[in-house]
């Protein structure tokens, strides 16, 4: 989150809304920890990373729909051995958890 | 409990930009998504996550979580329930708990070659970098720009005014080849609770330091174990990069309990800890 402040700073002040994905648990093989942070604005720009860029796009579709009010903030999950998964996976064969929310706390 | 929107991300980033320890809870799931605390050591928390007897827990464990340096996610009650048995028939609240400690240290001594390649490579690692020497004309920040401070001491006055401050997140090493400063060096890290103790020199340095730290009473089995000496992995490292390595990498073993053989000749999963916690 840290890396991310100096773009939502001037996202904010430029008067954008930001979406904020945070990894909250892995399993398995998983290319980034929890903690792990990535910002998006409601023009679709992007700051940070969630893994080694192989769930960003879907990260950025799901997050433009929060702030679009067509999803409520939640637990969005990446990877081969969930059924529900999304279709995007992690080469490396993990799963990722993200919690995709507005930043407006 | 409720407060204007923002404020809580403006004090989680004035603290963030401050390195000053803080954790985040988010609930993830369950009853309340979105509910949030800033908990510091030493500040009234702000915000809730709905119910007293939840954020009291939160607040225990989030305190926990940044002391360890470590972030995950926790599983309540709605009111703060995290027994089995308490749990049944409630439903799960799921809160993040994402903690910022501050960068752990790396005390160096011996303002040498080596000292400056291991404090790049500490730097790259994320340790807030400290070398010492008493001697001034080779303690100097034009030697070693990559430190965060350069001190002009003997080690005992610095282990003495700051020893206090290392814990097992932060590593000491030893770079001196000189009795002078490194049985002192080595009494002082072991008055601290510095989670990795490393000693440079050869076969033949390192079996006379064993002596000359006997003869000052430092013998006990307990406090030689502490002590990682000759330092560093044994990569055939030779210039004082590849040996920054070597000790990095030591350093990285010890945490997490492994004994660095490569992963083609091994089996088990890449992360996580030896003693399961991680993936």
């Amino acid at each position: 989150m840290k890396e991310l402040l100096d773009d939502i700073d001037r996202w904010q002040a430029a008067g954008s809304r930001v979406a904020i994905a945070r990894v909250v648990d892995i399993e398995g093989s998983g290319p980034r920890e929890p903690g792990a942070a990535m910002a998006v604005n409601d023009q679709g720009e992007v700051a940070g990373s969630v893994s080694g860029g192989c769930v960003e796009g879907a990260v950025v579709s799901e997050a433009l729909a929060i702030l679009a009010g067509e999803a409520e903030p939640r637990i969005v999950t990446f990877g081969y051995s969930d059924d529900e998964a999304f279709a995007v996976g992690l080469t490396c064969g993990g799963t990722i958890r993200l919690f995709i929310e507005p930043l407006d706390w | 409990m409720s407060q204007p929107a923002g404020t809580l991300y403006q004090r989680l980033r004035t603290l963030l930009r401050a390195e000053q320890p803080v954790a985040l809870v988010t609930v993830v799931a369950g009853p309340g998504v979105g509910g949030k605390m800033l908990i510091t050591p030493t500040d009234a928390p702000l915000g809730s996550l709905g119910h007293p007897e939840l954020d009291r827990i939160a607040v225990r464990d989030a305190l926990a979580e940044l002391e360890a340096g470590r972030s995950g996610v926790r599983h309540y009650g709605p009111e703060g329930q995290t027994t089995p048995e308490d749990l049944v028939g409630t439903p799960t609240v799921s809160a993040f708990i994402e903690s910022w400690a501050p960068p752990p240290q790396m005390w160096i001594f011996g303002a040498v070659d080596f000292t400056a390649a291991l404090g790049k490579v500490a730097k790259v690692l994320g340790y807030r970098v400290t070398v010492c020497d008493a001697r001034e004309i080779f303690a100097t920040r034009r030697r070693f720009p990559m430190a965060d401070e350069v001190v002009v001491s003997w080690p005992s006055p610095l282990f003495e005014r700051r020893g206090h401050t290392l814990g097992q997140r932060d590593a000491v090493c030893i770079l001196t080849h000189d009795p002078k400063f490194d049985v002192p060096a080595v009494q002082g890290a072991l008055a601290t609770g510095a989670g990795y103790i490393g000693v440079m020199g050869s076969r033949k340095t390192h079996a006379k330091r064993m002596e000359r730290l006997a003869e000052v009473g430092v013998d006990q089995p307990e406090q030689l174990a502490r002590l990682m000496s000759p330092i560093g992995l044994d990569l055939g490292a030779r210039t004082p990069e590849e040996t920054a390595i070597s000790i990095c990498a030591e350093i990285i073993a010890r945490r997490t309990g492994r004994l660095a053989p490569s992963l083609r000749d091994s089996s088990g999963p890449i992360h996580g800890t030896l003693d399961g916690t991680g993936g």
